[in-house]
């Protein structure tokens, strides 16, 4: 994508106002995807967008600047704008002292002295990869397969959705892949790349009755070539999704209060998203900004829960070789057997702390500043029969799937939607319930997790959305048991 | 974010060559990028072929983003960016295509991608692009011209001011997530092979604080916006001010019991509620069977002190424009009045769909989005009380000062309405103990004939719907 020496050339500009480090961040990301809804073909959308975003880092303060021109003149302009922070930004202020030695290397944590053992990363200047790395696990190249072969799983997608159910009033499908390009170069030594493939396919179906209208989707997606739908039947997808409106059109207003919840395999990784995973990246902490800052070594979840967020879980939608500031994905414990091991860190807050980033360094695309994201983030399988799991549980809900969520670090409470749930009554899965939203407290709820399947799954992939910045992340859980959570509904 | 004086030349471009740049000046003699990007979509839209539709939306943005952290600059973005979307339409097939290099050979692979992609969409004979409509678009004045030469310095100042001001307008706010100054000048021009050639200049600013307030060992958060198109609109105090308050009222909040009750939304959460209920008050949801008001055109949906208007030609809204997406020019469009449902908005495509006439309201998240059907900037007509005069009247309500997971807990085709909230109860006309861990729900159709007073309390926000108190009855809180 870039030579050394341009790259060499333009840190050395964006240095030059007494920066003390400086990273070139180049993405190149194509794109196609294709939209059926109504019984028609919408349309085809195909485009590609490359540039670079150039950070400079002086004391206390980030200066960033990006620029689709990537000749080195253009690299040079943006390097210079982004130096210029250091005059602007009184950054120079704090500069004295905080130039810190490189973190690859130093494992003394923030006081929590536990670096779990995927944790291999600052591999700063250490990957010398001028080639680009190719995607290895990718079989089948989006690029290669004609856009009519795309299509017609969409036109399939729509015939399987509404064979389903005559209730079936709408059908739209979406079929999408990526490839994306980056190289990351820094003023530490860092020259390092990554070739990225993602391809998705998505059924949304409306259901029409007495009673309205209900919505269904059902959304696959992994970061693997065309060769998803080897693992994927279309029919199959777009089914679950006519099945899911469909169930609903019987489905009663949700109960409104607090009871037991059982949420099924694949589908609690949303509730640990928001329960706990925002709340353990570390420039969220570093801001006291979570309810979990300064509780690393404490027991902050029942005995049974051990969290990790793992970037090398190979194909997962939350995959990746390196992370969007150059260092290897790894694998990551965060809460093990209910004890609080970990924060999840980029480049910055580790630098800080003395430590080595956890590869979790993510950015939207080369106009954004990267932060810490979530990768795949998982909780390890129990050893409950999950049937036993619903027969032991007197009245509750049901969750099958599950919408998004929502939390806010700051007070712990967070929220996820159901959009296939029922009441469980006298330890059976009973009648459908509405959609809506679920909310606890993120410590609270991670104490009264009293049950755990042995059916570990992953769940949908997601687009986890933060500070304005969306990025792929994965999720997964086996069948799981809170023994209280408010129900949003309406019904007494 | 797009709008502003937008021009539409009599140019017929069908055929013609490409256009070259004529070196239009506008406004106080300053060059605008507006016209430079219209002359790239008129030379992209020159390139049609017979028989061939095109449409041309090109897009540039200049942005400054300065967060504040303990007395620093914590980042300071600074940037520009550019695109062009590329609409083709062939025999009522239709292909699109996005780039980023505005360069010849960037245009007409493009466009080559765009043409390629036309062949595999179905044939519809309604699509097409938009034709003129005889409709001027209404002069906005959006662009300050002074921004471009507002420093670095000044913006950084104002944003470190803000946080100072948010942590010294309470002493229980102890720190800060964020706070923050933000502009940016967008440049758009669209161009269809039918005639359309719009443009648009705009400038918009705001400043956000994200406050954090500590009592007890408790945390709670807050958030205040200040929005104009000029630095010099701004206001460091009511953004410090707010955040202030809103984090600071919810301390000592505790999980009530779930009751039925009569809410007030503050306007915040009002314009998220409107935004939902625009959602499905387009043209595109109605035509695909997705919307519960389809065929209720003349019947009573809401109260009727409910009126919902989609007005982007009114200048105060931060998302003003004097175009859409399409080029066309927009309009104030009465959605409901007096509860009863007017009709629905239209693009280019559904109006042809439904045989009515567009209302201006194609929109486009990006230049590497499809065209779609939505609301521009929604508002409702106010009443005239302010908050603490609607809160007298309610002897056991909740004050609700925000909403989480719009996204998954409202569906806008059945009406399933469940967020999570936070707020003040109100106890016999008086705001009394903060609340937290609840959510509200109901059904979007209820909720709009269960409001029971709008406020006079107009707030503009950045985001496409402005906000007002509004009060509803029925409402379940639901808790421990």
């Amino acid at each position: 994508m870039l030579e050394r020496d341009t790259v060499n050339c333009v840190l050395a500009v964006a240095l030059k106002t007494g920066g003390e480090f400086a990273e070139v961040f180049v993405e190149d990301k194509s794109s196609c995807s294709a939209m059926f809804d109504d019984g028609r073909v919408e349309d085809v959308m195909s485009g590609g967008h490359r540039g670079a975003g150039i950070r400079v880092l002086a004391g206390e303060t980030t200066g960033f600047a990006h620029t689709a021109d990537l000749s080195e003149a253009g690299l040079v302009d943006a390097a210079k704008v982004a130096a210029a922070v250091v005059r602007n930004g009184g950054g120079v202020r704090n500069a004295s002292g905080t130039r810190r030695s490189n973190a690859s290397g130093v494992h003394t944590g923030d006081g929590s002295g536990t670096l779990t053992s995927g944790m291999q990363t600052a591999q700063t200047g250490q990957q010398l990869t001028t080639e680009m790395r190719k995607p290895l696990n990718v079989k089948l190249m989006p690029s290669d397969v004609g856009k009519a072969t795309k299509v017609e799983l969409l036109r399939i997608a729509n015939e399987a959705a509404r064979g389903e159910s005559d209730a079936i009033t709408q059908v739209s499908a979406r079929y999408g892949d990526s490839r994306r390009r980056i190289l990351i170069a820094n003023s530490d030594g860092m020259f390092s790349s990554d070739d990225q493939v993602r391809v998705m396919l998505s059924v949304a179906c409306v259901a029409s009755g007495d009673t309205g209208m209900q919505t269904g989707r059902e959304t696959v997606g992994r970061t693997v070539g065309f060769e998803l739908f080897d693992t994927y039947d279309v029919v199959d997808v777009a089914r679950a999704a006519a099945h899911r409106a469909v169930t609903k059109l019987t489905a009663r207003p949700a109960p409104s209060g607090t009871m037991p919840v059982v949420i099924g395999p694949g589908g609690g990784g949303v509730l640990f998203h928001e329960a706990c995973g925002h709340g353990l990246e570390a420039d969220i902490i570093a801001k006291s900004a979570s309810v979990f800052a300064g509780r690393v070594g404490e027991k902050v979840a029942s005995e049974s829960v051990t969290l990790v967020d793992n970037g090398t879980m190979a194909g997962e939608w939350g995959y990746f070789a390196i992370d969007d500031e150059g260092n290897l994905a790894a694998d990551n414990v965060l809460i093990s057997d209910g004890m609080l091991t970990d924060y999840m860190w980029d480049s910055i807050r580790a630098r800080k702390a003395n430590r080595a980033s956890s590869g979790n360094g993510r950015r939207q695309s080369y106009k954004h500043l990267p932060m810490v994201r979530m990768t795949n983030t998982y909780i390890s399988n129990g050893d409950t029969d999950p049937e036993d799991i619903i027969a032991d549980t007197e009245h509750g809900v049901y969750v099958a799937h599950l919408g998004g969520g929502q939390v806010n670090t700051a007070t712990g409470d967070f929220v996820f939607g159901m959009t296939e749930a029922y009441m469980i009554s006298n330890g059976c899965i009973a009648e459908p319930i509405r959609e809506g939203n679920l909310i606890g407290n993120g410590p609270e709820v991670l104490t009264r997790i009293d049950a755990l399947g042995n059916d570990f799954a992953m769940g949908s992939p997601g687009m986890c959305g933060k500070d304005g910045q969306g990025v792929p992340v994965g999720d997964g859980t086996p069948t799981l048991r809170v023994t209280s959570l408010t129900i949003g509904g309406t019904a007494a | 974010m797009k709008s502003g004086r937008s021009v539409k030349d009599n140019i017929s471009v069908k055929g013609d060559a490409p256009m070259n740049g004529d070196g239009r000046v506008k406004g106080n003699g300053q060059e605008l990028m507006s016209a430079q990007l219209l002359d790239v979509a008129l030379q992209v839209v020159g390139w049609a072929e017979r028989g061939e539709e095109i449409e041309a939306f090109v897009v540039h943005e200049r942005e400054t983003n300065v967060r504040a952290y303990k007395g620093d600059v914590e980042s300071l973005t600074s940037a520009s960016s550019q695109g062009i979307g590329v609409r083709v339409v062939r025999d009522g097939q239709q292909g699109l295509s996005y780039a980023t290099v505005l360069e010849d050979d960037v245009l007409l692979r493009a466009l080559t991608e765009a043409r390629d992609n036309c062949s595999f969409a179905s044939s519809d004979e309604f699509a097409g692009v938009a034709s003129p409509d005889g409709l001027e678009p209404v002069k906005l004045d959006l662009y300050r011209s002074s921004l471009a030469s507002f420093s670095v310095d000044k913006k950084v100042a104002m944003a470190l001011e803000l946080e100072r001001a948010t942590l010294a307008a309470d002493s229980r706010v102890t720190g800060i997530e964020a706070a923050e100054y933000v502009d940016s000048t967008v440049s758009s021009a669209i161009a269809t092979s039918a005639g359309v050639a719009a443009e648009s200049n705009e400038t918009g600013c705001y400043l956000a604080a994200y406050s954090l307030a500590e009592d007890k060992g408790e945390t709670q958060t807050g958030f205040g916006f200040s929005v104009g198109r000029h630095p010099d609109e701004l206001s460091v105090d009511i953004a410090a001010k707010d955040s202030a308050e809103r984090a600071t009222r919810l301390l000592g909040a505790t999980k009530p019991k779930s009751a039925c009750l009569s809410v007030v939304l503050d306007p915040y959460v009002t314009a998220q509620l409107i935004s939902v209920v625009g959602a499905t008050l387009s043209g595109e949801a109605v035509l695909k069977g997705r919307s519960m008001f389809a065929d209720r055109v003349g019947a009573d949906v809401a109260s009727s002190l409910f009126t919902l208007i989609d007005d982007a030609t009114d200048p105060q809204a931060f998302s003003a424009s004097a175009i859409d997406d399409e080029g066309l020019a927009t309009r104030k469009v009465p959605l409901i009045v007096n509860g009863v449902l007017q009709g629905f908005l239209y693009d280019t495509y559904t109006a042809r769909r439904a045989n009515v006439s567009s209302t201006g309201s194609a929109s486009r998240s990006g230049f590497a989005s499809a065209p779609g059907v939505a609301a521009q900037a929604l508002r409702l007509k106010p009443g005239t009380r302010m908050q603490p005069e609607i809160i007298a009247d309610i002897e056991d309500g909740l004050l609700v000062q925000g909403v989480v997971g719009l996204h998954s807990g409202v569906n806008p085709v059945s009406g399933d309405f469940s967020v999570g909230a936070e707020g003040v109860r109100i106890r016999n006309g008086t705001t009394a103990e903060p609340v937290r861990e609840i959510t509200i729900a109901s059904t979007l159709q209820r909720l709009l004939q269960n409001v029971v007073e709008v406020g006079g309390d107009v707030t503009w926000l950045p985001m496409s719907a402005t906000g007002v108190s509004l009060a509803v009855s029925d409402v379940v809180m639901s808790g421990l």
